[in-house]
């Protein structure tokens, strides 16, 4: 809670060759495997060598072609994650290793077992304060109490996903408060009604494309402020606007490859926070 | 002395309602009364004097007026004056600072139970009407020859409790001979305060469990408010900053309800269970900005047991961190050689599924806290519980427009909307207009967003009306206290509906905030719960140190709490002023802020004259020229509406003030749509939007108008000496009976303005309906809050000198007649508006609706405008607008009389 972003973990896993083809997707397209290895590779190596997280690498599972994107399988919020129920039914094993491998950092570890309940972890957003869960195709209502009975502390706010697969398909944090937004309709939408539902007061910032809006933010010691951030190459007008953030560290990564199957830069990792003491 | 005067209107109210018994004994005890009145009379004559060389404007009203008042509620107005300010000057003898206290108690349940009885004052307009006698001393005659006592007044307003407390004297009677007897006199002839004296209010024992477990018992009268007893039990923990905290009880149908500290304490418990609970009751959003340690700590306490049941969920960890906290500051430092943590752990209940997991993680945690004085345990302890989501959540059940469950959730921020456990919707306090209930519906009007068009409103369905109204009356207690910067008065003219009048009377935060920051007192020591340990501030001693001083508190805890008494004295004295006080005082800055939105709401009324409620409506306003506009509404209504106590409990209103951030200009439109609204449902009149307004002078003056208003006799036609040549269409007749309710009414208001002080020397026998500086508009129900309102103002305005404009709006309101008042639209027959200019602008319009049934209802609205420099007499001019209007229209009644005074704040005028 304190120290919003100030990761010292990452759960990553690696891409099976089934994603190029048997990945889910929501508009057919052609994935280079190897090109999606490739910048699969130099996005754990900014998480690890630049960044100096410590990295968990989970092996790829060719049972399961989704199984890079590890960030809809868990919520870690402080020191619990909640185990979720993946919305696709073809990615509910998932979990069981991400499980394992949560339980070896001494995470708190809460299952939802309940069968009317979904949540992908790509629906929920954590601000530090609170969380906005999206009502999406993949999480639904009974997902987000759960996890609103996990995170007892914070309030949990269902917003609806009117486009797109997740929340975070549009939105995701860039700072302590700052609100990275695409400037689709449906996502400045979506923007308002948080602001509504929010005791607190966000800024935001609007970019032009919604998948440019998904980003990694980290407050990490020495280098303050970090954004991990889609390149100029892929949203050139975007780009620009990052630059508006003059005390971040700016982190463009290439993510070409896992767009096409709907995979955003959030959706490669799972960023622990593990305190010294605790 | 509140009590006893509570106690006789109750008794009157009995009398009344009771068989004919009591009403002959009544009378056949008034002759006698009439001779101990005596004095009171004499004394109210005084009173006059006093109030004709100040520049009261009670002393240009006609007597009449006063007669009406007695008349209508069926109880001698005069008697009841002489009393109550013999009684309050005993009183204040007596008690000092409490009297006042307990007059606006008084005041207010005046207000709420001003249901009147239609045939009461249907009695009293015939015997009224009948005696049209310019003199006081005559009408109060009449009045009593009316067999009603001036208490009855007083009875009839306060309605909901009135059975119970026939129930009780009657009892009391049994069991005491002599007291009972006296009792009954006194309640029916004699004022509260002579009972007072003469015997002494029997007294009764209240348990109040306090936030560390313990119970506090102390003895109060058995009509005190419930006020005394929060001070009373915050002497008792050296508690300065209260208005976070409040007392609750649990009803008849297992529910928690807050104690109304303005009402009297045995009409809202209706039992004989005298058992309460000190609570916090507005959590404050950054506890580290309040002032004393004491305070803090007495949250945690709140806090501790908020989370140990449920009430504040939070996680495992913040569990075991909240609870080292408390470990840490109740039994100091973890020491390892001593077996005792963890089993002291054990027997704290930390949370509602406490384990040993939990326990060994608590442990753990206040190892860490090493050092920290309790003092610092308790900031801590709240840093982390201010953060949780639901901390100062209230909630209650309720079903959305579709009938599936949700939870309401009341908080500093506004109205939460849970469904489960997640939050689906938000309405913070800027957007909600107005946020009513009817039956068991509770209903927000929301502010529209950027692009929409409309205001939409938002209905949610209760278990039942009470729980509705429960719902409804935290809204308004929360909005008040998190975004006003003083309270509202209590009652708006617009709702003509018979709703609940009620408002917070309490301290803002905002208040509150620059009351604690004048606190000069060393910190307090107080004994903690279960460790004794005795907590200093921050700066505090180790924690050795402390514990000596526990064992030296422990030695004669008497002392110290004398001590704290002493030092809290001032407080005590403060505490039933202190609103007023506070408000005026502390916030220069945001009075002026008031004084704009006064400023605005008055030009919305002198633009749009609304027809609202049946009632002749005479505003002065004074502006900075020195204007005084001086509107008359009159209105016919040919139907009467009959106003039951059950249904002013039924549904009520409340309209949001502007937040303190909001700017004026949005606050402006606000009131304006919000009235237009009004007026278009045709149910209510626009009143001064409800601002906060600082009138200086204008409280005696209206007083003294009061006064002369009831010097004149009812049947006198009004005159309006400051307006000319305006036609008051004369339609349909009114009846006479309403008239004078309305006039009754309209006294009382008066009375009211007087306020403050002046208000239980004016004439206690009038109910004082409404006063308020603000905006105010005064139906049935009369809230004590207001005096206290206006001796706010004055004193803020003395002190206050910044402020370059004053503007003062009081609105003298009769009864309503229309009992259709539920708004039904009605259908706009004609209306139509003639201005004329002389000396004084005047401003005429005829309202004429068609009502349910077939009836018609004419409505004049009367708006005179007076310039000119002080040395006009506006108070003369006013009752001179009254008595013409009514000479003008005797087939009508004088509903309203909006006064909107508007001056330059000069040095002069203090």
């Amino acid at each position: 809670m304190a120290g919003f972003g100030h990761y010292t973990h990452a759960i990553v896993r690696g891409i099976p060759a089934s994603l190029a083809k048997e990945a889910l997707r929501s508009s057919q397209s052609e994935v280079d495997l190897a090109g999606a290895r490739k910048e699969h590779e130099a996005y754990v190596q900014v998480l690890g060598t630049r960044l100096g997280l410590e990295v968990v690498e989970l092996p790829a599972d060719e049972s399961l072609p989704d199984c890079v994107f590890v960030e809809d399988a868990v919520v870690v919020c402080g020191d619990t994650a909640l185990i979720t129920r993946p919305g696709a039914e073809s990615r509910r094993k998932e979990t069981e290793v991400m499980k394992a491998a949560l339980k070896n950092l001494n995470l708190n570890i809460v299952e939802m077992t309940d069968e009317n309940a979904t949540l992908d972890g790509g629906d929920v957003l954590f601000t530090g304060q609170e969380f906005f869960v999206g009502l999406s195709k993949r999480t639904n209502q009974k997902g987000a109490e759960i996890l609103a009975d996990v995170f007892k502390d914070y309030a949990v706010s269902t917003v609806p996903v009117l486009q797109g697969l997740h929340l975070k398909s549009f939105c995701s944090m860039g700072g302590p408060g700052l609100i990275l937004i695409g400037s689709s309709e449906h996502a400045q939408k979506t923007l308002k009604i948080m602001q509504q539902m929010s005791d607190h007061r966000y800024d935001k910032l609007t970019l032009p494309d919604d998948a440019a809006a998904n980003c990694l933010y980290m407050n990490l010691p020495n280098k303050g402020h970090v954004l991990v951030h889609p390149t100029a190459e892929e949203y050139p007008e975007s780009a620009t606007v990052f630059d508006k953030l003059k005390d971040h560290m700016l982190i463009p990564v290439s993510n070409i490859e896992k767009t096409k199957v709907d995979g955003a830069l959030t959706c490669c990792s799972v960023l622990i926070t593990k305190r010294a003491n605790i | 002395m509140t009590t006893e005067a509570g106690s006789e209107t109750e008794v009157k109210e009995k009398a009344e309602e009771s068989a004919a018994e009591t009403d002959q004994s009544e009378k056949a005890s008034e002759g006698a009364q009439e001779v101990t009145d005596a004095e009171g009379e004499d004394k109210e004559k005084e009173k006059e004097k006093d109030g004709k060389e100040g520049k009261g404007i009670a002393r240009y009203l006609p007597t009449w007026l006063k007669k009406q008042k007695s008349q209508s509620q069926t109880s001698p107005t005069k008697e009841e004056p002489p009393k109550e300010e013999s009684n309050s000057k005993d009183t204040q003898e007596e008690d000092g600072p409490v009297p006042e206290v307990n007059g606006h108690a008084e005041e207010v349940e005046e207000k709420e139970a001003v249901k009147s009885d239609e045939v009461k004052e249907q009695e009293a307009e015939s015997h009224s009407t009948a005696s049209a006698d310019t003199e006081p001393a005559k009408e109060e005659k009449v009045q009593e020859s009316a067999e009603k006592s001036p208490e009855e007044t007083v009875v009839t307003e306060e309605g909901e409790g009135v059975e119970e407390e026939k129930k009780e004297q009657e009892g009391e009677g049994e069991k005491e001979g002599e007291e009972g007897g006296e009792e009954g006199h006194t309640s029916i002839f004699q004022s509260p305060l002579r009972l007072v004296r003469k015997s002494k209010m029997k007294l009764v024992v209240c348990r109040v469990t306090l936030l560390d477990g313990t119970d506090f018992t102390c003895e109060v009268e058995k009509r005190a408010k419930g006020q005394f007893l929060f001070f009373k039990v915050c002497e008792h923990l050296n508690l300065m900053e209260k208005d976070y905290f409040g007392l609750s009880y649990i009803d008849s149908h297992e529910q928690k309800v807050w104690l109304d500290p303005t009402k009297e304490i045995k009409r809202q418990i209706r039992s004989n269970n005298w058992q309460f609970s000190f609570n916090v009751k507005f959590y404050p959003p950054d506890p580290s900005l309040l002032t004393e340690d004491i305070t803090r700590y007495l949250l945690c306490l709140q806090l501790r047991e908020d989370v140990a049941s449920g009430r504040l969920p939070c996680s495992f960890v913040t569990h075991a961190l909240l609870g080292s906290y408390t470990l840490q500051a109740e039994v100091g430092d973890y020491e390892p050689d001593q077996p005792r943590p963890l089993d002291n752990v054990g027997q704290l209940t930390f949370a509602p599924n406490q384990n040993r997991e939990m326990e060994e993680k608590i442990v753990e945690l206040h190892k860490s806290h090493r050092g920290m004085t309790p003092a610092q345990a308790d900031v801590q302890f709240l840093e982390n519980a201010k953060k949780l989501s639901m901390y100062g959540v209230d909630l209650h059940h309720a079903k959305d427009s579709e009938g599936v469950d949700i939870m309401l959730g009341v908080c500093a921020n506004g109205l939460l909307v849970y469904k489960d456990r997640l939050r689906i919707n938000r309405f913070a306090w800027p957007k909600i207009l107005k946020i009513s209930y009817k039956r068991n519906n509770f209903y927000i009007k929301i502010r529209p967003g950027e692009t929409e068009q409309f205001e939409s409103t938002v209905g949610f369905k209760l278990q039942n009306h009470r729980s509705a109204k429960r719902l409804w009356k935290v809204c308004v207690e929360n909005h008040s206290f998190f975004r006003l910067n003083a309270p509202e008065p209590p009652t708006k003219a617009r709702f003509l509906t018979l709703g609940s009048k009620f408002r917070y009377s309490g301290r803002t935060q905002a208040q509150s905030r620059v009351a604690s920051s004048l606190i000069d007192r060393p910190a307090p020591c107080f004994e903690r719960t279960s460790s004794k340990r005795i907590s200093r501030s921050l700066d505090g001693a180790p924690m050795i140190r402390i514990t000596e001083a526990t064992s030296e508190n422990g030695g004669d805890p008497h002392l110290e709490l004398h001590s704290d008494s002493k030092e809290s004295a001032p407080q005590a004295e403060d505490a039933p002023v202190a609103e007023n006080e506070i408000s005026d005082t502390k916030e220069p800055a945001k009075t002026a802020e008031v004084e704009i939105e006064e400023t605005v709401v008055v030009q919305e009324v002198s633009i749009a004259p609304k027809p609202g409620l049946v009632t002749v409506t005479s505003p002065q306003e004074v502006t900075v020229e020195k204007e005084v506009v001086v509107t008359v509404e009159t209105k016919e209504a040919k139907q009467e509406s009959v106003s039951s106590e059950s249904e002013s409990e039924e549904e009520a209103e409340y309209q949001p003030n502007v937040s303190v951030s909001i700017c004026h200009t949005q606050i402006l439109e606000e009131e304006e749509e919000e009235e237009e609204e009004e007026e278009k449902k045709g149910v209510s009149v626009p009143d001064a939007p409800s601002l906060p307004a600082e009138v200086e002078e204008e409280p005696e003056q209206k007083n003294n108008a009061e006064e002369e208003i009831q010097a004149k006799s009812n049947d006198d036609p009004i005159t309006t000496q400051a307006t000319n040549g305006h036609s008051l269409p004369e339609d349909s007749a009114v009846a006479p009976e309403e008239e004078e309710e309305e006039e009754e009414e309209e006294q009382e208001e008066q009375l009211k303005m007087n306020g403050v002080a002046s208000v239980v020397e004016a004439e206690p026998r009038l109910q004082v309906i409404c006063c308020s500086e603000p905006p105010v508009v005064k139906t049935e129900m009369v809230t004590i809050s207001d005096t206290f309102a206006a001796q706010k103002t004055e004193i803020a305005t003395k002190e206050v000198p910044i402020v370059h404009t004053e503007t003062k709006t009081i609105t003298y309101e009769a009864a309503q007649l229309d009992g259709n008042g539920d708004g039904e639209p009605g259908v706009l027959m004609t209306a139509q508006t003639i201005t004329s200019e002389s000396l004084c602008t005047t401003t005429t319009t005829h309202i004429t609706k068609t009502l349910k049934g077939g009836l018609s209802e004419t409505r004049i609205e009367k708006r005179i405008v007076i310039t000119g420099d002080c040395d006009i007499d506006h108070d003369q001019a006013l009752a001179q607008a009254i008595k013409e209007a009514k000479e003008q229209h005797p087939d009508m009644s004088v509903t309203r009389v909006v006064v909107h005074k508007e001056t330059e704040l000069a040095e002069e005028e203090d």
